[in-house]
């Protein structure tokens, strides 16, 4: 039987009541959101806070909804709200590829995207999904609220350029007119975590790339993007030629590592083409009309078009 | 810590350590066994009860963390005296054999069809993809829901039925769909 050690509860009000306590308890507080992730470490004894503070009461957090062209995420948005979520569909179809396929329906119903930004686990999907959409984590502390770009916010395994007494309080997606996304991921089972994952999106202007955005989860890649890979896009016609060498440049430039989940040579491997994979479908989406700021077609609702 | 949780309807107070389980609140605390224990890492969904409608896997929730909030447990789908459709799906589809995973499917299958009161083979699927079963198989699992939905669309009306009808034939023809 698992039980975590003895630690004291506290329950925040508001985010101020949260910065207030976790400036009170210290370093050895910790926040808990869904627990999906806090809880078994906890059971395992691989984390062992003097005092966990509950941020599930805080309304504030919740936020999910476009404002001025920003699709705006709070911290506390469950994975199973973000999934359901029209607007989120319509303008990212990667979170909703992606979220299809992270844990399962009743996972998805406790943990919070807050939460999985905050473990930074290395194979965390919604990490690669959203560095590729170059997403902006908002902070808030005792000394107010900073704005960190994702590509800054995850500094290692299981760090985070959240501090100690701070809070992450949502995200922020630029909505980028004619853009298009989508994510790729093999995982051994249903709702297991990812062998490897990669995420797209791409701003085509005049029939060329303008911008490209790749993210990749569960092979080393530093900042879980592939920025040599974008760079090689840009400027380029879309194309199956094009995509497979930025595949074959994301696979050179990440750093896998064998695990439970399968040896370095195959997930690398996997890195190329499933950035491959990602990028062609969101051309594809771009074709269909698709892409953000399109009008008002909801997209594909299960993935299917 | 003093907590107050609702569970099938009823208010229970009492002290519990913070790091008591909601798993272990129920089946130890208030000796509703019907949660069944399994795998304790969230994995199994053996464990899943409802927490205001929603099921969560109760090996990972906090029993501190659901004060003030209502949890049901496969104890409270019965209604004076009368199965839930769903439990009687199971019975009727041969949906459990040794019976470890059924309460937590049954949880989720009501869940289910509460937001989608008739899903196809592939909805149920999905729905119960984060809990396992190892001896009934699937496949009986899926017809017990798809049984709970007919006879509460039977139940709701003439209209709705032949919905329920169309419903299994556009899923591919699961084959109880021509049943009762
Ligand atoms: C069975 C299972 C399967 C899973 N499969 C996948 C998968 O396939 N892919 C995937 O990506 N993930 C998967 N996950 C992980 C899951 O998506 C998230 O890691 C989990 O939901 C974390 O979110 P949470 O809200 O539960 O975080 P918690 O467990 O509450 O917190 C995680 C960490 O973040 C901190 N934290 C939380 N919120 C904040 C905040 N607002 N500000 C500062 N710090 C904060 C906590 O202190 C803690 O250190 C799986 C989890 C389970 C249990
Ligand atoms: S015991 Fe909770 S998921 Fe297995
Ligand atoms: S009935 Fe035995 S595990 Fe499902």
């Amino acid at each position: 039987m698992q039980v975590p050690a003895r630690f004291e509860y506290e329950r925040a009000s508001s985010v101020p009541h949260a910065l207030a306590l976790l400036e009170r308890y210290g370093p050895e507080s910790r926040v808990i959101a869904g627990g999906h992730s806090l809880i078994p470490m906890m059971k395992l004894r691989l984390a062992r806070p003097d005092v966990l503070i509950d941020i599930n009461g805080l309304e504030e957090l919740s936020f999910l909804g476009v404002e001025d062209d920003v699709l705006v995420i709070g911290a506390l948005v469950r994975h199973a709200q973000f999934l359901a979520d029209p607007a989120v569909g319509r303008y990212f179809p990667i979170f909703h590829d992606a979220e299809r396929v992270i844990a399962d329906p009743v996972v998805r119903n406790r943990g919070t995207v807050g939460g999985s930004l905050c473990q930074a686990d290395p194979s965390e999907d919604l990490s690669a999904a959203f560095a590729a959409v170059r997403a902006t984590a908002v902070i808030q502390g005792p000394g107010g609220v900073r704005e960190v770009p994702i590509r800054r916010f995850h500094r290692g395994p299981y760090e985070t350029a959240v501090e100690p007494g701070e809070l992450l309080v949502r995200l922020r997606v630029p909505i980028r007119p004619g853009a298009a996304s989508a994510y790729e991921k093999v995982e051994r089972r249903a709702g297991d975590w990812p062998v490897a994952a990669a995420g797209a999106q791409l701003r085509l202007d005049g029939g060329v790339i303008a911008e490209a955005g790749i993210g990749l989860t569960a092979v080393g890649a530093e900042h879980f993007a592939a920025p040599e890979a974008e760079e090689y896009l840009a400027g380029k016609a879309p194309g199956a030629e094009a995509f497979a060498e930025a595949g074959r440049i994301a696979a050179a430039n990440c750093a896998p590592r064998a695990d439970q989940r399968g040896p370095a040579a195959y997930k690398r491997h996997l890195a190329g083409e499933l950035v491959r994979r990602a990028l062609t479908r969101a051309a594809g989406r771009a074709a269909e009309g698709t892409a953000q700021g399109a009008g008002d077609r909801t997209g594909d609702r299960r993935g299917e078009g | 810590m003093q907590i107050t949780v609702t569970v099938n309807g009823q208010p229970y107070t009492g002290d519990v350590e913070p790091r008591l389980l909601l798993v272990h609140f129920l089946r130890d605390g208030l000796g509703l066994t019907g949660t069944h224990w399994g795998c304790d890492t969230s994995n199994c969904g053996a464990c899943v009860v409802h927490v205001d409608g929603t099921p969560v896997k109760s090996c990972t929730a906090l029993a501190v963390m659901c004060d003030g909030h209502e949890v049901t447990t496969v104890e409270g789908l019965e209604r004076d005296g009368d199965l839930d459709a769903v439990q009687k799906g199971f019975a009727e589809c041969h949906g459990l054999q040794c019976g470890f995973c059924t309460p937590g499917m049954m949880l989720t299958a009501r869940w289910l069809l509460d937001r989608d009161p008739d899903p196809d083979e592939a909805r149920i699927r999905e729905a119960v993809s984060g809990q396992l079963c190892r001896c009934t198989g699937y496949e009986n699992i899926v017809r017990a829901v798809r049984w709970a939905a007919r006879h509460e669309a039977a139940r709701a009306g003439a209209g709705t039925e032949a919905r329920a009808g169309t419903g299994d034939g556009a899923a591919g023809g699961t084959r109880e769909g021509t049943g009762p």
